[in-house]
């Protein structure tokens, strides 16, 4: 007899491609940041990708455009736009 | 103290959950579960981490992680704790639960296990309502609060629960915000090294439970801590320390006005000035307190 186990596997986009949700979309001004990650530890999706040099890009898929980076960010390098 | 640069690259949670745009919930589990790491067991009583999980047979959480009944969180981690010792495991076990789950409906699993000193990290966090079943008012949510069952704002004020698990005499007790995520991180640091019943309670903004503007979440958060209305401590082997983001805001003067955290928040918006007045009194009586406890044994 088989037996099911209700188990869920981790899995990237789970509840699908939450990108679709966003009205607005964070765009970054690469000349103004300072590189100081507060956008990165302040996303709630996970969507602010952290490279080795600390500059950060933004996986587009994903983002649900709340606009917490662009509030939090202290030099004003992310600006929201309309998607 | 660890700087926002030094917090690890590694991610626990993974993007597209379930979670609202703007979630204070999932930027605070990023968190917790970048200090805790991969060795960390979790247990999920009934609250908006069910849902923000997603559907099965998906799961955004990458630890493993059991889902429980409302009021069973802490039970069932007691007997996580238990299996993983006759295993010979050697893991962190963590409840991460709402303020329902904590204040009202599991409080009394919570207290059973704090009171046999159950080694289980208890993480709460609080986002002053039901917001997954709509908003319902529950015994976190402040004076004043509009809610769906709180038409015209709570009568009642919030239950002070970290001093009601600091009274069972467990060696770690301690209030954070995801606005301040480095002192989060350290208390989490500190938490997950530690032996017996952990408590940390964990400001969490709502954006729609809130009617907050979804990028105000943080804003909101840090607010919270500025005008004195959450006040950041730990209290450790009975020990209470106001912690390092808090500390300039015990004296009256140097908080920021209480007008500045309620106009951005919806759920505030009914409140008149005399209201305000009644708040703001609570708030310098319970900052007060705090300030004498300081340094002091209370447990």
């Amino acid at each position: 007899m088989k037996v099911l186990i209700p188990k869920s596997k981790p899995a990237k986009g789970a509840v699908g491609k939450t990108g679709l949700w966003r009205t607005s979309k964070p765009v970054v001004n690469h000349n103004k940041c300072i590189k100081c990650v507060i956008c990165w530890a302040f996303c709630p999706e996970t969507t602010i990708l952290r490279f080795e040099d600390n500059s950060v890009d933004i996986d587009y898929e994903y983002c649900k455009g709340c606009g917490v980076c662009a509030n939090e960010c202290p030099v004003n390098a992310i600006e929201m736009v309309e998607d | 103290m660890t700087s926002i640069k030094q917090l690890p690259y590694e991610e626990y949670f993974l993007a597209g959950n379930g979670s609202c745009p703007g979630c204070g919930l999932t930027i605070g589990l990023r968190n917790v579960l970048k200090a805790l790491g991969k060795n960390v067991y979790m247990v999920v009583p009934a609250s908006c981490s069910s849902v923000v999980q997603s559907p099965f047979p998906n799961s955004s959480a990458t630890v493993p992680l059991l889902n429980t009944p409302f009021a069973a969180s802490a039970a069932a981690a007691s007997g996580m704790v238990r299996a993983l010792k006759i295993m010979g495991k050697d893991a962190v076990v963590m409840v991460w639960a709402g303020d329902g789950g904590t204040f009202d409906i599991g409080l009394a699993t919570v207290s059973g296990a704090a009171e046999r000193n159950e080694d289980l990290l208890y993480i709460c966090y609080d986002n002053e309502a039901y917001m997954n079943t709509g908003g319902h008012r529950s015994s976190a949510t402040p004076l004043g609060t509009f809610t769906g069952t709180t038409p015209t704002g709570k009568r009642e004020n919030k239950k002070n629960v970290p001093l009601i698990m600091a009274a069972h005499g467990i060696p770690y007790v301690a209030t954070a915000s995801i606005a301040f995520v480095t002192d989060l991180y350290d208390k989490i640091m500190k938490a997950k090294d530690m032996k017996g019943f952990r408590y940390i309670q964990i400001y969490s903004p709502c954006t729609p439970g809130w009617l907050l503007p979804t990028e105000k979440s943080v804003e909101s958060a840090k607010l919270a801590v500025q005008t004195g209305i959450y006040p950041l401590f730990e209290i450790e082997g009975g020990i209470f320390k106001i912690s390092a983001p808090s500390k300039a805001y015990l004296k009256k003067e140097k908080r920021k006005p209480l007008h500045d955290y309620f106009k951005i928040q919806g759920r505030f918006k009914h409140l008149k000035e005399e209201h305000i007045k009644l708040i703001e009194q609570w708030i310098d009586q319970m900052n007060e307190e705090y300030a004498a406890l300081d340094g002091k044994k209370i447990f």
